[in-house]
């Protein structure tokens, strides 16, 4: 490799000039005494700001000592002067809660339950409560926002439609004893045959009676079928879904005229509902909650959208 | 200062620094480990708790395979708003026969400690093959696939053996029964006597809905019984603790 950089250019910039260091202090500070291969090492003081924060962090440790649980000892810790522990100290937050609700509570349980929402300041404590229920016991299944999930029949809880009756009184004994559980009595109760599976109807009758379903709720439907459905229909489901497929509180009979569907309302769903039946449960609430939370989740529930 | 300057020698002497080094460090340790063996508000002792049945402890060794802990903690802290929405805060009790513990330290999903009994069967499995089905806003993967795993506990006993060894109280006659009740805990129809009277409260039903005893049977199972073991109308803890 050849050089052809010009002379002049090579010449090196003159070094920089660095202070002395030692310069500007006022005597040389000691060093520590170690000396490794000639370099030596400064003994400086800690900063001081470092210094008293070390010390406070020491005095802290043993104020917190004295104050809380700390040193293990033969028969347990030492318990602190505070007498903290965080299990009591849960205990008497939730018990401070309460107490701030107590009054609520009591004019929840006091107050009927068409009239709740006449009292504005108890309809907002309701409703506020009834959500932090519905959270933590209902959305489960119906759905942070209480829309329900038809894929697994969880019904919505969000439109007028209701199975069992969407008046306050109807919607706070739902949500007492549940649905077809066996953990309470007044559960609500009904049961659909299995058309299909027990023999009931044939394959060619569920056929006729899916189409007349079709043709009732406003849907594309097979004229002579549904006509031909139109007896089956009167026969076996009238009963309880009513001669205009109005559907039924008393028995949970859902409305069939309408869009809203509990599992579905195309032809395959609505087949496979007629040929094998399909039942929701829900778990009753009286045990697990208390009255006034349950009154609480029903004011809740009454205002979502389709309370009557 | 003639002791400070003995540090020196340590500074300079790798075996010696080392040797006393461990040894502070066993200081420390005995210091903080040994007491969490005799203190008793750490070893308090719960009515109720008992080994996981066979099916059960199946579940649990699914959940930890599946890494289920990586988004699910098992720990109700003891804190108001945990307490609302979970339940009664966790005791040390509860999880005396996990091994490993599944308290977890991340929750991209929900606590489980106490989810036993919050949902039905029919919601787990849905929830299980597609979760977003029943619950929209969830990130969770499906696990559609346990469904189609057939399960026979051909090592439940030696599953059972292996967890005694690590001091859970599983009986000779737990281990010699161990693949029965494996079986007989997903089947309605069965004789569940003895197995009721070796793991208290057991539930015993058709967990998944289908025939088969498949991993979604024993998901269920450990998922239905978290949580469950302490009945806490009766017990009352001990608020100093």
């Amino acid at each position: 490799m050849s050089d052809n950089t010009p002379e002049e250019a090579k010449v090196r910039p003159p070094e920089r000039q660095y202070p002395d260091p030692k310069v500007k202090l006022k005597q040389e500070p000691p060093t520590t005494g170690h000396s490794w291969d000639g370099i030596e090492e400064y003994d400086n003081p800690m900063p001081r700001w470092w210094l008293w924060t070390f010390y406070a962090t020491i005095i802290w440790a043993v104020v917190y000592w004295v104050l809380y649980p700390a040193w293990p000892m033969v028969r347990g810790a030492t318990p602190g002067l505070l007498g903290y522990s965080s299990r009591g100290e849960v205990v008497e937050e939730i018990a401070e809660f309460e107490q701030r609700n107590l009054a609520f509570f009591e004019r929840l349980n006091d107050t009927e339950l068409e009239v709740i929402s006449d009292d504005p300041e108890l309809q907002s404590f309701a409703v506020n409560a009834g959500s932090s229920v519905f959270a933590a016991q209902c959305s489960q299944c119906h759905g942070a926002g209480g829309a329900g999930v038809q894929a697994a029949g969880y019904p919505n809880l969000l439109n007028d439609e209701w199975l069992w009756g969407g008046t306050m009184e109807d919607i706070h004994q739902t949500i007492r004893y549940g649905i077809r559980n066996e953990d309470y009595a007044d559960a609500r109760w009904s049961q659909m045959p299995a058309f299909g599976q027990d023999g009931l109807l044939d394959e060619e009758e569920i056929d006729q009676v899916v189409h007349y379903v079709l043709q009732m709720s406003g849907q594309e439907y097979d004229a002579e079928l549904a006509e031909a459905g139109f007896e089956v229909y009167d026969w076996n489901c009238a009963s309880c879904h009513g001669d205009d497929g109005g559907g039924d509180y008393f028995q949970g009979a859902p409305a069939l005229n309408t869009a809203i569907w509990l599992y579905g309302g195309d032809y395959d769903t609505l087949w496979e509902s007629v040929y094998y039946s399909r039942f929701g449960v829900m778990p009753g609430f009286a045990e697990r909650l208390r009255d006034a939370e349950i009154r609480a989740v029903a004011a809740y529930v009454h205002q979502l959208g389709g309370g009557q | 200062m003639g002791f400070l300057n003995q540090h020196k020698k340590l500074e300079k002497h790798a075996t010696l620094l080392l040797v006393l080094s461990f040894l502070v460090v066993t200081i420390g340790g005995i210091v903080q480990i040994v007491p969490l063996f005799y203190l008793e508000n750490t070893i308090e002792e719960v009515e109720g708790v008992r080994p996981y049945s066979p099916l059960e402890l199946t579940g649990k060794r699914l959940y930890v395979r599946e890494g289920c802990y990586n988004c699910h903690s098992q720990m109700i802290r003891p804190m108001r708003d945990e307490v609302e929405r979970y339940g009664h805060y966790s005791l040390a009790a509860e999880s005396m026969y996990d091994h490993p513990f599944q308290w977890g330290s991340k929750r991209t999903g929900p606590d489980l400690a106490r989810v036993g009994g919050r949902y039905s069967d029919d919601w787990h499995v849905q929830h299980m093959i597609d979760p977003q089905s029943v619950v929209p806003e969830s990130i969770m993967p499906s696990y559609a696939f346990m469904m189609n795993r057939t399960i026979d506990g051909e090592h439940i006993e030696d599953l059972l053996r292996t967890y005694r060894l690590v001091g859970v109280p599983y009986t000779d006659e737990m281990m010699e029964n161990a693949r029965a009740d494996f079986r007989a805990q997903a089947d309605a129809d069965a004789d569940h006597s003895g197995l009721l009277e070796r793991y208290p409260g057991a539930q015993t039903r058709n967990f998944d809905g289908q025939p088969e005893l498949t991993e979604m049977d024993a998901i269920i199972a450990y998922m239905q019984v978290l949580g469950t073991m302490v009945d806490f109308s009766t017990f009352v803890p001990d608020p100093s603790r």
